[in-house]
């Protein structure tokens, strides 16, 4: 298995060009083609500012404006969901690489997951001025934690995608039962709410089981609070993220030659 | 010299996981069954104890029917599968031509998708830069080359896809069946480039259906059929053994084709009476007595008064055995068995040839050829001898009948036997005659069979 994992540092290159070329791919032929990178997560957060600033005001106070609030979650949650049901479908749809070419399976998943990683890199283009015209983001040190909040989810959300593609060539139904599960994770979690709401902290507890809650809040504090009281927290999950990747390339490993005859 | 592909003992099991259409994840994780249905419930052998090695720098083929285990074989040596058992050994850098283009994206460019399938084949991205040139200029794609894929016709597909995984300069090569992708000129191209390979001493492994090129081609060939390897060694010999067992197969399947068509014409005269059998015994008399006539109706059956019946007919060859199969020009006996209910004194026997397109090759009866009929009965036998089988290759169906002078059937079999005749010389047409080319001295030829 760690001869593998070392492998997986071979195929660097692979990956690179993979990655760069599904989001070439993304947008041929589009007018706008890259620029849709930046117009969607641009459009998405002009739409919340208008429909929770003028259709359903919310005025929840310390979370104002609330738009930005919530789009500090949206953004990370948006990588973390697109991974998770793009890398499920990946061994399927890749499944001629698999089958036909003396080809890296783990390399497809990682590929999602890298993909949406750049995506969410360019949505905070968007997202960073707009945090700094509303003097949101505080410089200090506590940016110093966002490469290692970025870090955690990568490994988390790599863990969990090596799962999910091995299973998924085996139980297909996971693909549709992931995106009613992604659904109510990501009420579950507190992005489009605030931790700090007296009604949710009465179920403190039961947030702090979700793991995205940790991610949630550590953007949200790093982003659009300033001072960062998570990182205990984001540090644990980070540890349990490394079992959970050693885990999930574990399990990969083992149904790896199960791939090209059963996808 | 060292083995470049070394198989020992090689079996492949694949499992066909029955009855997992409906199990789902919920339910194996209700009846704690993942473990059990990630467990095959059925196994299939594709292979089973094949061992064979391939000299560095030789050129083997691999052929057996559809469905032999040729392309399991190539994905073990390729690495894509792993074997059930034993041990697979592959010395050099691989480059396997199983999907031509397989991981080509149709939405970016030619010239993008060939560096990402470079670097998917394993070559550097520098190593692509040099070789790009020769790559565009293999696959006569230069000016597409910055046009996305998807706009590609299948063969510009496949001819890049080829072009990258040549270049990709292996120490083996990993052929499968695709040579059939380009037009002629391509075709040539692919094999001036094997054989270039050839001469720079690196493996090739063929897997294809064409037993020419394997002859052309390969210093050994492996001859797998159902996963087993039958034969190995010089290429002609296992070329000749395929063969043999191929027109064995032949023979079998006419055998049963014939069976059935007898089969199913008899009942359909002894059940409700066939509406063709019915028509021809009103009117007998309107149809001369003549198995060419009705040509255009080239459909099976059989009609007739049964009071001379046909019971029996072989195809005999020349050792006198029954056959299905015959090689161009060799001797043919069409052996009949009839039984005749009562003495008849008015009877001609007429037997008509004719091709898959239903075109008449040949007919006559006895009546034709002026023989008077005195007098039939009991069981009696008739033999209708050719001596030499003039007809190009193809599959010939047969007219049997006895009837009356005047046309009345006693007994009339319409297309009902089935022979096919093979010939090594492709020529076109229907009838081969004997025939010999003869040139004045300074017209030269050689062999074309025998050049390697």
């Amino acid at each position: 298995m760690f001869s593998n994992l070392a492998n997986l540092f071979r195929y660097r290159g692979l990956i690179q060009s993979l990655v760069a070329r599904e989001l070439k791919a993304r947008y041929r032929g589009s007018v706008l083609g890259f620029f849709w990178s930046f117009v969607n997560p641009l459009m998405l957060l002009l739409v919340y500012s208008f429909v929770f600033s003028t259709i359903m005001p919310n005025t929840t106070k310390g979370i104002q404006p609330y738009a930005l609030f919530m789009f500090c979650g949206i953004l990370p949650w948006t990588w973390f969901a697109a991974s998770l049901s793009e890398s499920t479908n990946s061994l399927i749809s890749g499944g001629n690489l698999i089958k036909k070419v003396l080809f890296p399976a783990e390399v497809l998943p990682i590929v999602s997951v890298l993909t949406n990683m750049v995506n969410f890199f360019l949505g905070l283009l968007i997202l960073v001025p707009s945090l700094i015209f509303y003097h949101r983001l505080h410089f200090s040190f506590a940016l110093l934690w966002f490469p290692a909040a970025v870090l955690v989810q990568l490994i988390f959300t790599l863990g969990l995608a090596l799962i999910l593609a091995a299973l998924t060539v085996h139980f297909r139904d996971i693909r549709d039962l992931l995106a009613n599960i992604l659904t109510l994770w990501f009420f579950a979690t507190p992005i489009i709410y605030s931790w700090t709401q007296d009604n949710v902290k009465a179920y403190k507890a039961l947030f702090d089981l979700n793991p995205f809650t940790h991610l949630a809040i550590s953007y949200q504090e790093i982003l659009f609070f300033g001072p960062v009281g998570h990182w205990k927290w984001l540090l644990a999950l980070g540890g349990g993220s490394v079992l959970l990747f050693l885990a999930g390339y574990w399990l990969f490993d083992r149904l790896r030659d199960s791939f090209a005859e059963a996808v | 010299m060292t083995p470049a592909i070394e198989l020992t003992n090689v079996s492949k099991v694949y499992r066909r996981y029955g009855g997992r259409q409906f199990s789902t994840l919920k339910s194996a994780l209700l009846q704690r069954s993942i473990l059990r249905d990630l467990q095959p419930s059925e196994t299939f052998p594709a292979l089973t104890d094949v061992s064979f090695s391939v000299p560095k720098g030789s050129t083997y083929g691999v052929m057996g029917r559809n469905g032999s285990g040729k392309s399991t074989a190539l994905k073990l040596v390729a690495g894509i599968t792993k074997p059930t058992s034993g041990t697979v050994h592959v010395e050099g850098r691989i480059s396997a031509l199983i999907e031509l283009g397989a991981g080509f994206h149709p939405e970016i460019s030619g010239r993008e998708n060939v560096f990402i399938n470079g670097i998917m084949l394993g070559l550097t991205k520098r190593e692509i830069q040099n070789r790009f040139d020769e790559i565009v200029d293999f696959a006569e794609l230069r000016e597409f080359i910055d046009a996305p894929v998807k706009t590609y016709s299948s063969g510009m597909y496949m001819r890049l896809g080829f072009a990258v995984a040549i270049n990709v300069n292996p120490d083996v090569l990993l052929v499968d069946e695709v040579l059939a992708v380009g037009d002629e000129g391509f075709t040539h191209k692919c094999l001036d480039k094997f054989a270039e390979f050839k001469r720079s001493n690196k493996t090739i492994l063929l897997v294809t259906h064409s037993l020419n090129l394997i002859e052309r081609f390969c210093d050994e060939a492996l001859w797998l059929d159902g996963g087993h390897a039958m034969s190995h060694g010089d290429p002609k010999r296992v070329v000749g053994a395929y063969l043999t067992k191929v027109e064995e197969g032949e023979e079998q399947l006419l055998a049963a084709t014939t069976a059935r068509a007898v089969e199913s014409a008899s009942r359909g005269q002894d059940g409700s009476e066939g509406q063709d059998g019915q028509d021809r015994r009103d009117q007998p008399a309107e149809h001369p007595p003549d198995p060419t006539s009705n040509m255009s109706q080239a459909t099976e059956g059989r009609w007739g008064s049964r009071e001379v019946e046909i019971t029996d007919v072989a195809f005999l060859d020349q050792a006198g055995q029954p056959s299905f199969v015959f090689h161009s020009g060799d001797p043919l006996a069409v052996r009949v068995t009839l039984h005749a209910a009562h003495p008849v004194d008015d009877f001609v026997f007429g037997i008509g040839l004719f091709n898959a397109d239903g075109v008449c090759c040949y007919g006559t009866n006895t009546y034709l050829e002026d023989m008077q009929p005195q007098r039939l009965s009991g069981d009696v036998e008739m033999v209708f001898a050719i001596e030499s089988l003039d007809l190009v290759e193809g599959t010939y169906k047969l007219d049997l009948a006895v009837h009356k002078v005047d046309g009345f059937p006693y007994d009339y079999h319409r297309l009902l036997y089935t022979f096919r005749v093979k010939s090594r010389v492709h020529d076109v047409g229907i009838y081969r005659p004997r025939h010999r080319w003869t040139f004045s001295p300074a017209v030269e030829f050689k062999s074309r069979r025998d050049d390697r």
